[in-house]
């Protein structure tokens, strides 16, 4: 017999905090798709999206309903979309984000991500007609994501790219003005992306995946928190030892999840992605476990030291729980997602700076934060830029979701709604980087030694 | 394939008599019983092999929950391998 304890701590993990699956992402290449009349890729990209998600979403509710873990979010990634775009003889590939939108929205998933371009180095034809049109097609299409990839450690950071996302990120903040600018928070600009991450906006199927492969990424900060609070003054070290027990059990069920629907789908098994991934629902919080660890209020002095050790203990857990990590694996830091990041945000003692002090130790970046609609493409293109090196320099993924609100300013406040949550408007910093945005070119690979 | 079935709720006459009859209906066999009655709230956790059931999961478990809303409990059904995966190594 199981012993009464663990069944008893299983049930309330569920039931009283928060613990699910956020995700199962189903990764799809489109290479097959490959022609050069737009209509016809766009038929093929349809009909095998189609075709393979076709039971996703029914065989994951199946195993919710067996197992008893709710899973959150069924979602479909796709190949960087702008690889298959080069043998176009049309400009305008915006039709193949409709025809996702719309196999996405057949087989019954809320989102769809990969409609993507790695640029790192440079834009080829195909990159160039996915990034032309990209505000068009986000603000035509209900579920499709993007996300552009500016830079690596190896790279180095493609400044051309990233003052051009500044642009791209504007022009969306406008095009969706209606939904207080809502097109952003589908556009991810990224260093280091990693291949098989299952959480949106960034997901898409890597270059190095297979056919069809399916990832899972975990939640429960909820259940950290809780755990947390239940050991009281301990010192750091039992702590420690305590998110890594935690995180241990979180991440096993994400594996018998993984393992579980991939066999009932007949495809390979991909990875756990070890995030703590939060949701607005009171108690789901990163920001509240920070807080549990003893921190007044999230983003005050010692925040970057206790996700640091939250990061840090959650990885060592989940390793040991799971055949294959991968993914983002780290804490998500989005603010709008996140109540406790809001409450420190409208404080006023959470900031973007401190924001970004905090992506230097944790996944994955500047996620979900709403700023001033009259910030200049050349300040966003900035802001991505302080992001995107320090991804490069730390060798580590890093990543920027801003959402400019169009005609809102500080002191106003967003609502999405739902898992998007709600966030007030933080201030940026305007005094103008216009001139070294202006510069273009690419900022080198960094030094792989001398390393302080 | 086994599952684990959990009750928890305030203490009446008849919890075990009428799950076990659920289950006793739906050819269910159990395999072990625990429970405890601590002040008035009672907890009982069965392990119970499901090989044999002659409806659907899901249908059991609607069926469960549902009788266990009627009776002021919560009763959670979950197969036994989510249990062993998150607390074995």
């Amino acid at each position: 017999m199981i012993n009464t304890r663990d069944i008893l701590e299983t049930i309330h993990m569920v039931t009283e905090e928060h613990l699910d699956i956020r995700t199962v992402t189903m990764g799809i290449s489109l290479r097959d798709c490959v022609d050069s009349d737009i209509d016809a890729l766009c038929q093929k990209v349809y009909d095998k999206i189609t075709r393979c998600a076709k039971d996703l979403v029914s065989v994951c509710q199946r195993i919710e309903a067996e197992f008893g873990i709710p899973i959150i979010n069924k979602r479909i990634s796709v190949a960087p979309v702008s690889m298959i775009c080069d043998a176009l003889t049309t400009e305008d590939v915006s039709p193949i984000a409709r025809a996702m939108d719309r196999a996405a929205r057949d087989v019954g998933v809320n989102f769809i991500g990969g409609y993507s371009a790695l640029v790192h180095k440079g834009l080829t034809k195909g990159d160039d007609k996915l990034i032309n049109p990209l505000p068009y097609a986000l603000s035509t299409t209900e579920r499709v994501c993007s996300s552009i990839n500016v830079a690596t450690t190896h790279a180095g950071i493609n400044m051309d790219a990233v003052a051009r996302c500044g642009r791209i990120i504007k022009d969306i903040a406008w095009r969706t003005r209606d939904t207080d600018s809502f097109g952003c928070a589908k556009l991810v600009v990224f260093a280091n992306a990693p291949e098989d991450n299952p959480f949106m906006a960034g997901a898409f199927h890597g270059v190095g995946e297979g056919e069809c492969v399916l990832n899972v990424g975990i939640s429960g900060p909820g259940v950290v928190r809780a755990a947390i609070a239940r050991a009281g003054d301990c010192d750091l070290s039992e702590l420690a030892e305590l998110i890594k027990r935690t995180a241990f059990k979180i991440t096993r069920m994400g594996q018998l999840v993984l393992k579980e629907a991939s066999a009932r789908l007949g495809i390979s098994y991909g990875i756990v992605d070890l995030s703590l991934a939060p949701t607005p629902a009171v108690g789901d919080s990163v920001a509240r476990i920070l807080e549990e660890m003893g921190l007044e209020t999230c983003g005050c002095h010692g925040t970057t030291a206790c996700l640091a050790m939250l990061n840090d203990a959650v990885k060592k857990g989940g390793i040991m729980a799971s055949a294959h990590v991968g993914g983002l694996s780290g804490a998500f830091i989005p603010v709008s997602e996140d109540s406790g990041m809001v409450e420190a945000a409208e404080k006023g003692v959470l900031t973007l700076d401190k924001l970004e002090a905090m992506t230097a130790v944790c996944s994955v970046g500047l996620d979900m934060i709403a700023i001033p609609g009259d910030t200049t493409a050349e300040v966003i293109s900035a802001i991505i830029a302080d992001e995107i090196s320090i991804g490069v320099i730390n060798t580590k993924t890093t990543a920027v979701r801003v959402l400019p609100v169009y005609g809102k300013g500080v002191g106003d406040s967003i609502n999405f709604g739902g898992l998007w949550g709600a966030a007030p408007i933080m201030p940026v910093h305007n005094e103008s980087p216009a001139r070294f945005i202006g510069r273009g070119g690419r900022i080198p690979a960094p030094v792989h030694s001398f390393r302080n | 394939m086994k599952a684990v079935i959990s009750v928890i709720g305030k203490d009446t006459v008849g919890i075990i008599a009428r799950v076990s009859e659920v289950l006793s209906r739906h050819s269910i066999n159990i395999l072990d019983i625990t429970q405890s009655v601590l002040s008035d709230l009672f907890a009982m956790i069965m392990l119970v092999d499901i090989t044999g059931l002659d409806v659907d999961y899901t249908v059991l478990k609607d069926e469960l929950e549902h009788m266990g809303e009627g009776m002021g409990l919560e009763i959670h059904c979950m197969h036994a391998s989510v249990f062993d995966t998150m607390h074995k190594i």
